[in-house]
């Protein structure tokens, strides 16, 4: 591959190691030594793997699918920040150039209450399914897909749906969050459909369902700290919250009459 | 599920009562601003407000809409506090960081409560001087508060008190817009400097009177 380079950087990971949902959990220190600059975060986990599961260790467990940044299955929180240092990138596609030579590198899960720990670094996210099961789709049979740009939409409005539809699910958002929310995430899926036009019928019943089932799954509030759009390897934007705000407004009122 | 048993409604709550506790205190600091006029002119404007029997509809309603903000935010926080029972080892430092200012809302709220709990007890229940203007006697609320801010801790705490009520809105104002469901990607940069400029203005205002007064004794 050109533009690749053979540095090669040893580092200290501090990485959170948890036997099963009801163990204790603690820090466990490793040595990553000669990680070449060019791997992803995640092969360099691999590589860790393989060097425990040859050493008779248990590895580190860990979510991961398609790696290349579009399927949110990959998690975990790298000194502090979750999918690492950068912006707009999950941690599959950050890369080891990013850190120096000697670094310490403390590797969390996705702390909170609704995203229970599986084990090690992964945790169990289905709490948004539920979310999405609570009003994320449209009811309506549409056959085989229909022709692009068969509906007409106007190309500012399908940007903007876009850009809530970009959200791939992961849950930085509420792994960034100090109150553990899940108000980006709701409100994306929220926003995405009340754009176009195939997710006005259920856009009333639909804010208002996810929004209460958003409560029911111990997420805490949002306090627009932004710390969630800043998280996103999406980087969806807070304009989603007020929106989902505003919708849940509307639904509650018109719930009333 | 209710509207007001939701986190929405509850902030949306929180944020309408904000809002207004921001216009109360608005017009409480330009009230004050009188002390630059005269005593005389201090002690009428709060003869004018006490002696109309409409201040206690008045006073009824800012309580109400107090409460409204402090219970909410007290329930939101308990929510919020439980939804993350195991800590981060680490914080952000870098891009993903959270403003300070947002972060500890709760706390600068609750140092903000014991400042008013406080202030009432100086002020609004405090030493009843009276004065005369004429025909007509007032309580004298200018030499109490001489009196009062003449204490250089008094003064001091005051400032402090004022300050964090000034941090606490730099958050709150703006924040309180997009949780009722304005945002904009134009408009809301301008109405976060607007809410720095408010918070601005009412804490630069609140110092200046005890500042004021603590130099000309």
């Amino acid at each position: 591959m050109g533009g690749s380079d053979n540095t090669k950087i040893n580092l200290k990971l501090k990485v959170w190691r948890q036997k099963g949902p009801n163990d204790a959990g603690m820090f466990q220190d490793y040595d990553a030594k000669d990680i070449s600059v060019n791997m992803s975060f995640l092969e360099m986990l691999d590589v860790m793997n393989e060097d425990l599961i040859s050493s008779g260790q248990e590895p580190i467990e860990f979510d991961h699918d398609c790696r290349e940044g579009i399927c949110g299955t990959c998690s975990l929180v790298i000194n502090g920040e979750p999918h690492g240092p950068d912006r707009g990138v999950t941690t599959c596609q950050l890369h080891m150039r990013r850190f120096q030579n000697g670094d310490t590198v403390v590797i969390e899960p996705f702390r909170a209450k609704a995203f229970p720990i599986v084990k090690d670094l992964v945790v169990d996210r289905s709490a948004f399914d539920r979310i999405i099961q609570a009003g994320g789709y449209i009811s309506t049979n549409t056959g085989n897909a229909v022709d692009a740009n068969a509906m007409p939409i106007g190309k500012d409005i399908a940007d903007e749906a876009f850009k809530s539809a970009a959200c791939i699910g992961c849950g930085a958002c509420v792994a960034a969050c100090k109150n553990a929310s899940a108000s980006l995430f709701t409100s994306a899926k929220i926003s995405h459909l009340a754009y176009v036009p195939q997710g006005q019928a259920e856009k009333s019943e639909r804010a208002f369902n996810m929004v209460v089932q958003m409560d029911e799954e111990a997420f805490g509030a949002c306090t627009n700290t932004g710390a969630c759009s800043a998280a996103c390897p999406k980087e969806i934007s807070l304009e989603n919250i007020a929106i989902m705000n505003r919708e849940f407004a509307k639904a509650s009122g018109k719930r009333r009459k | 599920m209710s509207y007001l048993a939701t986190t929405i409604g509850r902030k949306q709550i929180v944020g309408i009562c904000g809002l207004g506790l921001s216009l109360f205190i608005l017009v409480h600091m330009l009230g004050n601003l009188l002390v630059f006029v005269s005593p005389q002119a201090y002690n009428e404007y709060g003869y004018l407000l006490t002696s109309n029997k409409l201040i206690y509809i008045a006073e009824a309603g800012l309580l109400a809409i107090f409460l409204g903000h402090v219970v909410y935010t007290i329930i939101l926080s308990l929510k919020n506090k439980s939804a993350r029972p195991s800590k981060y080892a680490v914080t952000a430092k870098g891009e993903k960081k959270t403003s300070m200012a947002s972060k500890t809302m709760i706390y600068q709220g609750i140092i903000i409560l014991i400042f008013i709990v406080h202030h009432l007890i100086t002020f609004k229940f405090g030493e009843e001087y009276e004065v005369q203007y004429g025909e007509v006697v007032m309580r004298d609320l200018y030499r109490l508060m001489t009196e009062v801010f003449a204490q250089p801790l008094y003064v001091a705490w005051y400032v402090v008190a004022v300050i964090l009520l000034g941090y606490h809105l730099s958050h709150g104002f703006s924040s309180s817009i997009k949780t009722l469901g304005f945002y904009h990607p134009k408009h809301t940069p301008k109405i976060d400097m607007l809410g720095w400029l408010f918070s601005a203005i009412v804490t630069l205002g609140f110092i200046s009177q005890p500042l004021f007064i603590y130099l000309n004794n």
